[in-house]
């Protein structure tokens, strides 16, 4: 038996609440982060990601102090992402018990950040997140272009070139999310998922899109994930972690039973 | 109980996670008096290796281990980059020269890497694999074999007493993921992150009494 593929239920916060958009409006709560955090580690979850959506400086607080809650209660790893900008940001997030933080617009604006987390943190608890959008075929190729702001500002930078160079300056794991389909629940892009699977030697985590089991299933066995992301198909129990895993292991993929 | 701080990365996981499973007036410290007082020492470790050997040596962790080890006879945890300064060597950040108190080395897994399948294997190796247990151990108490358990890492230990071994993991290569000589366990996976399975690790560690 080898590794097996992990299910990351993902909350996104927004001061102190978790939230769910569709395509980044339309928010909906879904309740309290330390709670649902809880249920999921009890479920079986093998991670947990933790999207601080919050805006404003009390916000980001809050944040720290609900990472500080969730690690005392929650023994499986746990990532921390959104407005990370600095080493100190990591920092913090690290203290309040984080074991990886992700960082998505500042490695843009700055990819050294990465090679210097990389290099006082380590690899392996530093995770670029890239929010990717299909733009125009070139030569009959589909093509991905990173975008910011919530998908509405494309940077022109290409998504998998962008992976291969993130992966060379240190970063120890992709988390992908795909804005075309965030929200949707009509599965994962498998196209890029794939591109970016085949081009990085580090793990990759298939994000955006997921409405049913069978769209995890994809994620890992057409788009060649090491980990699936969702988030609305477990707050508002339409599935529970425990019942994904056993449609997962049906479709032969080994996972944490 | 002891959770040595040398300033590398989360320590706080690994207290809480003692504290949970029972563990009474777990300390993240440097300081010499009180690791001295301990009853119990544990050894973490994040990062880069070259980074963590420069700040035991500076904090002078390393004879504070050694006390534990060898004078004090106490229980000794050691967790993922903690069990790789260990041992003799390792290839990381080019080169450098760890603890030597388990003979052994530490080394990159390579790339390409592939399973027995042919499948391609990503590096760091991060997630779940199950390990097998290759000795009785009181710390595997209550703990099936081929219990999966969360690794993160990029280098793997060989130690060169092939005894000591009492974990391993596939992954690629054969991996030591459990090291155990009198009253030391070194695990290469994180049992205050492996959820059921490695909270009853280290609730057998805090009962352990060595028989040396």
């Amino acid at each position: 038996m080898g590794l097996a593929k992990r299910i990351i239920p993902c909350l996104d916060v927004d001061n102190g609440r978790v939230v769910k958009g569709v395509n980044f409006v339309g928010i909906r709560d879904a309740g309290d982060p330390v709670e649902i955090a809880r249920r999921y580690n009890e479920q079986g979850a093998d991670e947990i990601t933790f999207l601080d959506i919050t805006a404003s400086h009390e916000g980001r607080e809050t944040t720290v102090h609900t990472v500080e809650q969730i690690a005392e209660q929650v023994f499986i790893p746990l990532t921390v992402g959104g407005g990370i900008r600095s080493v100190d940001d990591i920092r913090t997030m690290l203290n309040a018990g984080a074991d990886k933080v992700s960082i998505n617009t500042a490695a843009i604006h700055n990819p050294e950040l990465v090679r210097q987390a990389s290099q006082r943190f380590g690899a392996q608890c530093i995770v670029v997140a890239i929010d990717a959008k299909r733009v125009a075929d070139v030569d009959g190729q589909p093509r991905w272009e990173i975008f910011t702001h919530g998908g509405r500002k494309p940077t022109g930078i290409d998504a998998v070139a962008w992976a291969v160079r993130m992966a060379e300056l240190g970063a120890g794991e992709i988390l992908l999310t795909s804005m075309d389909r965030d929200g949707t629940k009509n599965g994962f892009e498998l196209g890029v998922t794939r591109a970016i699977t085949d081009a990085v030697d580090i793990p990759v985590i298939a994000s955006g899109g997921v409405g049913n089991l069978q769209h995890l299933v994809d994620g890992i066995l057409l788009g060649g994930a090491d980990a699936v992301l969702a988030a609305s198909i477990f707050h508002f129990a339409e599935y529970t972690v425990p019942e994904a895993k056993a449609y997962m292991a049906e479709c032969g993929i080994e996972v944490r039973l | 109980m002891a959770v040595i701080d040398y300033g590398m990365g989360n320590l706080h996981s690994v207290a809480s996670a003692l504290a949970h499973v029972g563990a009474e007036r777990v300390v993240v410290t440097h300081d010499v008096e009180q690791i001295r007082a301990a009853d119990r020492v544990v050894f973490p470790g994040v990062g880069a290796i070259r980074d963590c050997m420069a700040e035991i040596r500076r904090l002078r962790c390393d004879e504070l281990l050694q006390v534990a080890l060898t004078e004090q006879h106490k229980p000794v945890l050691a967790i993922c980059v903690g069990m790789q300064a260990l041992m003799s060597h390792s290839e990381e950040n080019g080169g450098v020269d760890c603890l030597n108190v388990i003979p052994g080395t530490v080394r990159h897994f390579g790339q390409p890497l592939h399973d027995v399948e042919g499948q391609r294997l990503k590096v760091p190796h991060m997630g779940w694999s199950e390990v097998r247990r290759v000795s009785e151990h009181p710390l595997w108490s209550g703990i099936p074999d081929a219990t999966r358990f969360y690794f993160v890492h990029s280098y793997y230990v060989t130690a060169a007493d092939r005894s000591l071994v009492a974990g391993s993991v596939d992954y690629g290569v054969c991996a030591d993921a459990a090291l155990a000589r009198d009253n030391l366990f070194a695990t290469q996976f994180h049992p205050e992150k492996s959820h059921t399975a490695g909270l009853q690790l280290l609730r057998n560690f805090i009962h352990w009494t060595p028989s040396c």
